[in-house]
């Protein structure tokens, strides 16, 4: 997946709501609940693969080789939830859920802060230093928001297989930490702070790196917390590179991992656990987008402030 | 740019952006070089010997009736997708801007697909409509539907639109949604006491003023299908059945580490590289334009 654009001047996202609707000229009662309604069912189908999921996730095999599944959530939650995650041998070719989930998070934390300490110096430099070739940087750095892994992907993998990357943690994370998105938008972050600032900082006698600790780093904060929640999902859906770069199953990611479990032609798949492993896929995202919802909307559409 | 406060220092610049532009270099340049080089070679197929053919590789690439036949599945799955993702989440936010009770829930259940990865949404819809357990494929052979996405190159296509769109909705939703806020509710108003009904109000005023955002949208929407989906085709169709699903990247990996094809291959990164480009400075000239009157 290549990383969300957030590269666009919007102004401020929802404002806190609440209360009862209030009717604007020109609104009738009747249009606010067909809007009620449209959205209710917009949600339904968006929520509704990923619900179905769950329900899938505990009822028995049986059951769900008989189509139509129910509607509700069936009676072997703790069955199917403890035998995908504590179920003697793994699964998947040999490896437990729990390694697949410890090598995502590792490659999501790793992308995720990887890409934010990287970008946050190279902005740093070419924003608050004077010195030859700094625009040759900055351009060598930004043509690479024009090159996604997906269009060069067979000479990159040459260059890990030369480097002796396949099957590592640094071979799936290393490559993707390289981009200029983040970089752009720390430049354009620090590009607002007031040259005052800086002279302050140097009358009062503080070095670049004092500066860079004291002043800036706290003054990034919301930036980082936005661009960490955007990296981190982008760093957990990842695809493409995983798929190339591991051979061994112990190295997969939880994404891969399932693709390997499903095979719709034979009868073998184990359904259920398949829907457990999809769930904890699913699950640790979600819960990073909604809970820090407040500042992933912020990443997302409010970056350029 | 305006001239800056700095700090005086010769090295301390350098180290900074060392890592990043390390980096880089090893994993975007030469990369990108050796695709270039080797679009322009011809190996045996013994990985051998290799002669240089100039642009042979590309006259071959693009004369290939697969890949014509690539490009046009790219074409009708890209405008789909844009087409079906955008018009959903421009309805649900046009929908979310007139109602203020339980709005923020409203956000808060939309945005999850968002955090799925392509590959999962692709399986999920597929479970769902999978011929033999797929509850929602039962439901559709009830209604008659002879309906067989293993084999039916039309209904694959559907179901890859379908999931690919599902997962772009929360993304188009947040930015509409914001779009929809920049817009002054007094104007809105005055037409409303000039006696314009809904439609005509959303028609000529809201989308006209909305048309930065969805032209942004558009570009976005279009590398998303391009590049994003990846995950999607390959997991739910693997191109097929046939060729049906077989979109441009699938093809550069399909023709590289299946078929080791390895010129062709490069070639079509490089066509592909020329897209992006192309995709990526339509979308800076607009943004530029943006900065200076928006």
């Amino acid at each position: 997946m290549a990383e969300p654009k957030a590269l666009m001047a919007e102004p401020k996202a929802l404002p806190p709501a609440s209360g009862h609707d209030k009717l604007m000229i020109g609104q009738s009662k009747a249009g606010i609940y067909v809007a009620h309604a449209i959205l209710i069912l917009g949600i339904v189908i968006v929520a509704f693969p990923i619900y179905y999921t769950f329900v899938a996730s505990t009822h028995s095999l049986q059951t769900i080789l008989r189509p139509p599944l129910p509607l509700l959530p069936g009676d072997r939650f703790v069955e199917n939830y403890s035998e995908a995650l504590f179920g003697g041998v793994g699964r998947i070719g040999g490896v437990s859920v729990t390694t697949l989930l410890f090598n995502t998070t590792i490659v999501a934390l790793g992308i995720a802060i990887g890409k934010i300490i990287i970008s946050i110096l190279s902005a740093y430099a070419i924003v608050f230093f004077r010195f030859p070739l700094r625009m040759v940087f900055f351009w060598l750095i930004f043509i690479t928001l024009m090159l996604p892994v997906e269009v060069r992907i067979l000479p990159t993998y040459k260059v890990m297989v030369d480097l002796g990357l396949i099957d590592t943690y640094t071979g799936l994370i290393v490559p993707l930490i390289a981009s200029a998105t983040a970089t752009l938008l720390f430049r354009q972050f620090f590009l607002t702070i007031p040259g005052e600032l800086v002279e302050a900082a140097r009358v009062d006698g503080a070095g670049p790196w004092r500066f860079f600790k004291d002043i800036l780093l706290p003054l990034s904060r919301t930036n980082i917390a936005a661009l960490f929640v955007i990296l981190f999902i982008y760093g957990w859906t990842q695809y493409l590179w995983p798929l190339l770069v591991t051979n061994r199953n112990d190295m997969n990611t939880i994404v891969i991992a399932l693709k390997k479990m499903i095979s719709f032609a034979d009868a073998d798949t184990e359904w259920h656990l398949v829907m457990v492993t999809s769930m904890l896929a699913i699950v640790p995202p979600i819960l990073v987008v909604v809970l820090m919802q407040r500042w992933f909307v912020r990443g997302l559409v409010d970056t350029e402030k | 740019m305006s001239p800056r406060v700095v700090f005086p220092n010769k090295i301390l610049p350098y180290l900074l952006v060392a890592p990043q532009l390390a980096i880089t270099l090893v994993f975007f340049y030469w990369p990108a070089s050796q695709a270039l080089r080797q679009s322009m070679l011809r190996e045996d197929p013994f990985g051998l010997s290799s002669k240089f053919v100039w642009f042979d590789n590309f006259k071959k690439v693009l004369s290939d009736p697969n890949y014509l036949n690539s490009i046009q599945v790219t074409a009708i799955f890209s405008v789909s997708v844009a087409a079906v993702a955008m018009g959903t989440a421009l309805l649900l936010a046009v929908m979310a801007e007139k109602v203020v009770r339980s709005r923020n829930l409203y956000r808060t259940l939309m945005i999850w697909p968002y955090a799925v990865a392509p590959a999962i949404a692709g399986m999920l819809w597929l479970f769902l409509f999978n011929p033999s357990i797929g509850s929602l494929a039962y439901g559709l052979r009830w209604l008659g539907i002879n309906w067989d996405p293993l084999l039916d190159g039309e209904h694959a296509m559907a179901l890859v639109v379908a999931a690919a769109s599902w997962k772009q909705i929360s993304y188009n939703f947040l930015f509409f949604v914001a779009g929809l806020q920049a817009i002054p509710k007094t104007l809105i108003e005055a037409a409303a006491i000039d006696g314009a009904g809904e439609n005509k109000r959303f028609w000529t005023i809201v989308f006209p003023l909305l048309a930065p955002t969805t032209f942004f949208l558009l570009v976005v929407n279009t590398v998303y299908a391009f590049f994003d989906t990846f995950g999607i085709i390959h997991a739910v169709t693997g191109g097929g059945p046939g060729k049906s699903t077989e979109t441009l990247v699938y093809k550069v990996y399909n023709d590289g580490f299946v078929n080791l094809i390895l010129g062709d291959s490069a070639a079509q990164s490089v066509i592909l590289m020329v897209i992006v480009i192309a995709l990526t400075a339509i979308q800076f000239r607009y943004v530029e334009k943006k900065v200076h009157y928006g």
